[in-house]
């Protein structure tokens, strides 16, 4: 278990410093803002059946039980162009009187970190209270995970067909590592989340698939159960010294890098890896977050940051976040922001050979 | 009998839960407050729910349940109400039955249409209860025998209805059906999300058009506008004729048509990715179909209610089995539901039907025992709301431009919500002038996203099957369900195109001159033109075949039109045009003025904000258009700002803010 626990104590301290520094700034005297009798929106830009869905609708009624005031909070759903679009609207929202908020994910941050033309938003201009690690696993149907002994040389051959949401989103990740196995895997583009992408597996139409964790745990694993999914491998999860080791969530499932390393032409070192162990990180540990609009101020940070602290403090955290997002660092204040830098940088490198990757292998051209 | 072992136990089990005192007065609460939404066109489930999602963190699970989905059953029944009173489809579940409703309200039958459709619904409702109870048990292999082929195939067979509501010209039909798609298409494509006919610098249309904003411009804004020049009640007399009797012997003469609805909404229910987008037309085309005397639809024959009607509320039922047993919700309200259930510590998913059947089976019951409250209250209801049909339209009209403009700006919160609503309604004004069929357009729209995503990812699929082997693409396309489809499809085109002609969904249109209706073709060709070359600049492949291949077709019906107009003489039924001669052209105002009005309200609602304007629009169009005295105007005026401020509290909504609101801060109403 490598989920971080700060104390309240520190969390509290680093509201009380950051409110402290911005009454420097600003005579108003920083002491939260009251939301009693709002609505507070949090808004997904996804479908309500992907992973977004599940972390959202699992924090917001704990997030109103903690908000100064109780305001109601409501999950919107705002699917399009692989969450660009709900993105999109966010940045023109400037800050009102923090009853809207934004949750963005792994499928958010690649386009941005690309350079897709169609991004007009700006990690920057937002503030960042809340950051959800969460990981990945690939799966397959039991006939093919028979030709699959922890290492992929038997799938070589085999033509698999995967449901995307867009070869520049989340999907990167898979993608990039299947093809780093050697695998033949087609994507189909255009779902709208991934649920529906474990519809068309269980359709037979997908014959391989994968899912962030809080899907599995829910979507998959009476399938696993049943003997109609077989676990392939998960991303991993990464350890104090930025090393690819076992997810914990899923400790008896082999990582990619483990799979990798048994697999004949896969090597888990030169660029190629660089690359994608980059948007790996970039995607995953980081991959959730809340933000408050461009312009928020620091009472508004605050009390936020105070209320998702709160609700991680709940004798009953670890238990239910345990079976609904399974074991993820959730991070607030500081940790929240470092989460942030993480998943909003990766190397010039890395960067060069994926737009380079995309746009051989996919046809996908991406301003420089 | 396994089956039955193992549902009839559970059965009892979820009786029990369900039949105590606490658990029905929620479900009743939960039945009022959907009635009360869904009588709001453009407010439905999600509204709804996000009222009472609050509440339900905490709550016994049962009581829980039978709140929301309580709520959620009825908001098909009650919508009716719009659909037959004021012709506005209340929600994309009822928009066949404006077809036959509203003109049925016309003649003065609002209570029949009314009772008719509510028994309808609740008879669809309790059979797609009893259904999904022993269904819900064996579904699994039949909603994963429905893939991409098979979801395209239905889209089809729901386009394929444009052929019987394409009106006196089938070509006129096609390419306002190609127009509707066209406009579906309209902003960034789901699958590389590249931008057709619209640009970033205006951030409104990257987004698309949202269904209420359509369903509104299209029928809800040329009946209103065209009521509001005759100067009298919507009932042409007056009067009502039969009562809410009536409706009820109606349905049971009709209690097969009822029955085989019912199936069709169980059956298009279950599948998910669909939604209620198409259920209600391939029922209304099934019940012109499957009847010997076609000649009174579209002029109001109450089967035209009853079929759509028994379909929609037979698919709430049907539309559980996705989301109980994937998780995966049919609708945006089955989403929210979803999340309500999760806050009471459910997970939807297989396991909830495979561990907690009794569970299961309340949220079933729970559905059924809504929809007989909800559809017996509605029908008590009917003979009274129907005398709304009597009143002089003129003192209506300012309400209803309040309320499709309240309700249209729920679409995305923003003053272009408006703009959009009456540049769509002036397309629709101008389709139902030159007698281009709007169900032809509003079904192209409905299903455009559809029809693009599902034939291009069951192309990708296909693919690769056929790489794989010829027999493994064969069989994946050409499945039995897709032959059966196909079948239908074309059964229900022929029978379609040979009865276009005899039913007219927007009644007789007297004929004009040339110069009008050519100059709209032209229009609507340019549109096509224009069209095409934008989707032909766009790089990425997967998003320009569907806008250029639709386009090209429709422009091409649009070259035939034209030629045939060169060829027609002045008095053929191809230079259709209401201004020519007739009701609209006999009426007492004009149409330009008329519109005016509608307008004026919304440049006053950028300048001053909703309220303010409304205030100034209906003490305005009161006083002059309607001639009232100043305390009759008063009155009235203060009483519908009163509504409009009870409702926007209590659902919580913003109301459109103008440029005096972006000067000066304001306190709540007026903010």
């Amino acid at each position: 278990m490598i989920a971080f626990k700060p104390t309240r104590r520190v969390a509290l301290g680093l509201v009380a410093a950051a409110a402290a520094t911005f009454t420097i700034q600003q005579p108003a005297v920083a002491q939260g803002i009251d939301l009693a009798g709002k609505t507070v929106d949090w808004i997904i830009p996804f479908s309500e059946s992907g992973g977004s869905a599940k972390w959202a609708n699992f924090y917001a009624p704990l997030l109103s039980e903690a908000l100064p005031g109780k305001p109601t909070v409501v999950v919107k759903f705002m699917p399009g162009a692989g969450s660009t679009k709900g993105a999109n609207f966010f940045q023109d929202k400037k800050y009102k009187d923090g009853t809207t908020i934004f949750g963005s994910s792994g499928s958010t941050q690649f386009p941005y970190l690309l350079g897709d033309p169609r991004v007009k938003y700006e990690y920057g201009d937002w503030n960042v209270v809340l950051a959800s690690g969460t990981g990945g696993v690939a799966y397959l149907p039991p006939d093919l995970a028979k030709k699959f002994n922890g290492s992929a040389n038997g799938l070589k051959d085999v033509d698999f067909i995967y449901g995307s949401q867009g070869a520049t989103r989340l999907d990167l990740v898979p993608l990039l590592a299947w093809e780093m196995l050697g695998m033949k895997v087609e994507p189909v583009f255009g779902i709208k989340g991934r649920g529906d992408g474990r519809l068309m597996f269980e359709r037979g139409e997908a014959n391989i698939d994968y899912q962030t964790s809080s899907s599995y745990l829910k979507g998959v694993t009476p399938l696993v159960k049943e003997g109609k999914a077989v676990p392939m491998m998960s991303w991993g999860a990464l350890d104090g010294d930025g090393n690819i080791v076992r997810d914990p969530t899923f400790p008896d499932m082999a990582t990619f890098k483990e799979v990798c390393e048994a697999t004949d032409g896969c090597e888990t070192s030169g660029e190629k890896w660089e690359a994608w162990k980059a948007f790996f990180v970039a995607g995953f540990p980081a991959q959730k977050m809340v933000f408050l609009a461009n312009g928020a101020p620091a009472e508004a940070i605050a009390t936020y940051t105070a209320a998702f602290e709160a609700v991680k403090a709940r004798a009953d955290f670890a238990d239910i976040s345990k079976k609904r997002l399974g074991i993820y660092p959730q991070m607030t204040g500081n940790e929240a922001k470092g989460a942030l830098e993480s998943g909003t940088n990766v190397a010039p490198e890395a960067k060069a050979f994926v737009t380079n990757w995309l746009s051989e292998r996919y046809g996908v051209t991406l301003k420089k | 009998m396994d089956l039955i072992a193992t549902a009839l136990p559970a059965l009892g089990e979820a009786f029990s839960l369900i039949l105590q005192p606490q658990q029905i007065m929620f479900l009743v609460l939960g039945v009022l407050l959907g009635l009360s939404v869904g009588v709001f066109p453009g407010l439905g489930g999600i509204a709804g729910l996000s009222l009472v999602l609050p509440f339900v963190f905490g709550m016994e699970p049962v009581s829980g349940l039978a709140l929301m989905v309580g709520l959620v059953a009825v908001i098909p029944t009650s919508d009716t109400f719009a659909s037959v009173l004021m012709g506005i489809p209340g929600s994309s579940a009822s928009q066949a039955t404006v077809l036959d409703g509203f003109p049925m309200a016309k003649n003065g039958e609002a209570a029949r249409a009314l009772s008719a459709a509510f028994i309808s619904s609740l008879f669809g409702g309790l059979f797609g209860a009893a259904i999904l109870t022993f269904f819900i048990l064996i579904a699994r292999p039949i909603v994963l025998a429905f893939g991409l082929p098979e979801m395209l195939m239905i889209t089809i067979l729901g386009l394929s209805m444009v052929a019987i509501l394409a009106g006196r010209l089938p070509l006129k039909g096609v390419a306002a059906a190609g127009l509707g798609l066209m406009v579906g298409a309209i902003g960034e494509a789901d699958a590389g999300g590249s931008l057709r006919m619209s640009t970033y610098d205006i951030p409104y249309l990257t987004d698309g058009l949202k269904l209420v904003i359509v369903g509104l411009g299209i029928f809800a804004i040329p009946e209103i506008v065209a009521l509001l020049r005759q100067d009298r009640s919507i009932a042409k007399n007056a009067t009502l004729g039969a009562g809410w009797m009536a409706g009820i012997r109606d349905w049971w003469a009709n209690i097969w048509l009822s029955i085989r609805c019912s199936v069709i909404g169980v059956i298009v229910g279950v599948i998910p990715g669909l939604g209620g987008s198409v259920v209600d037309w391939i029922a209304y085309g099934h019940t012109v179909q499957s009847t010997k005397d076609r000649t009174g639809f579209g002029k109001g024959d109450i089967r035209g209610v009853i079929g759509p009607e028994s379909s929609n509320n037979a698919k709430e039922g049907g539309g559980l089995v996705p989301t109980l047993m994937f998780g995966i919700p049919g609708s945006g309200s089955m989403a929210v539901f979803i999340g309500g259930v999760a806050l009471l510590g459910i997970d939807v998913g297989p396991q909830l039907i495979t561990n907690n059947l009794d569970i299961t089976y309340t949220i079933v019951w729970s559905l059924a025992l809504a929809n007989v409250v909800g559809a017996g209250l509605c029908i008590l209801l009917s003979g009274g709301i129907a005398k709304l049909t009597t009143i002089r339209f003129t003192l209506l009209a300012p309400f209803l431009f309040m309320m499709i403009s309240f309700a249209a700006f729920q679409s995305r919160q923003s003053l272009g919500d408006l703009a959009a609503l009456f540049a769509v309604g002036l397309i629709g004004i101008l389709l139902r002038r030159f007698d281009w069929s709007r169900p032809a357009f509003l079904i192209g729209f409905v299903l455009s996203t559809q029809a693009e995503n599902f034939s291009f990812q069951a192309y990708q699929v296909a693919a690769s099957k056929f790489r794989r082997g010829a027999d493994a693409g064969l069989e994946y396309i050409f499945s039995e369900i897709v032959l059966v489809l196909l079948v239908v499809t074309i059964i229900s085109i022929v029978i379609g195109i040979r009865q276009a002609k005899v039913i007219m969904p927007e009644g007789e249109t007297p004929i004009g001159k040339k110069r009008a209706p050519l100059i709209f073709l032209i229009a609507i060709t340019a549109y096509f033109l224009v069209s095409f070359f934008n989707a032909q600049a766009i790089t990425i492949q997967t998003d320009r075949i569907f806008p250029m291949t639709i386009s090209f077709v429709s422009v091409i019906c649009c070259f035939a039109l034209l030629i045939q107009m060169m060829r027609a003489d002045e008095g053929s039924s191809i230079f259709a045009d209401r201004e020519a001669s007739g009701e609209d052209a006999e009426a007492p105002h004009g149409l330009w003025p008329t519109l005016a009005w509608f307008a004026g309200l919304l440049v006053l609602a950028s300048l001053l904000g909703f309220i303010l304007a409304l205030a100034i629009f209906i003490v305005a169009f009161l006083r002059i258009r309607a001639g009232l005295g100043w305390p009759k105007t008063l009155i009235l005026s203060a009483l519908g700002i009163a509504f409009m401020l009870g409702m926007a509290t209590v659902l919580n909504r913003d109301f459109p803010p103008g440029l005096l609101q972006s000067l000066v801060e304001l306190p709540w109403p007026f903010r």
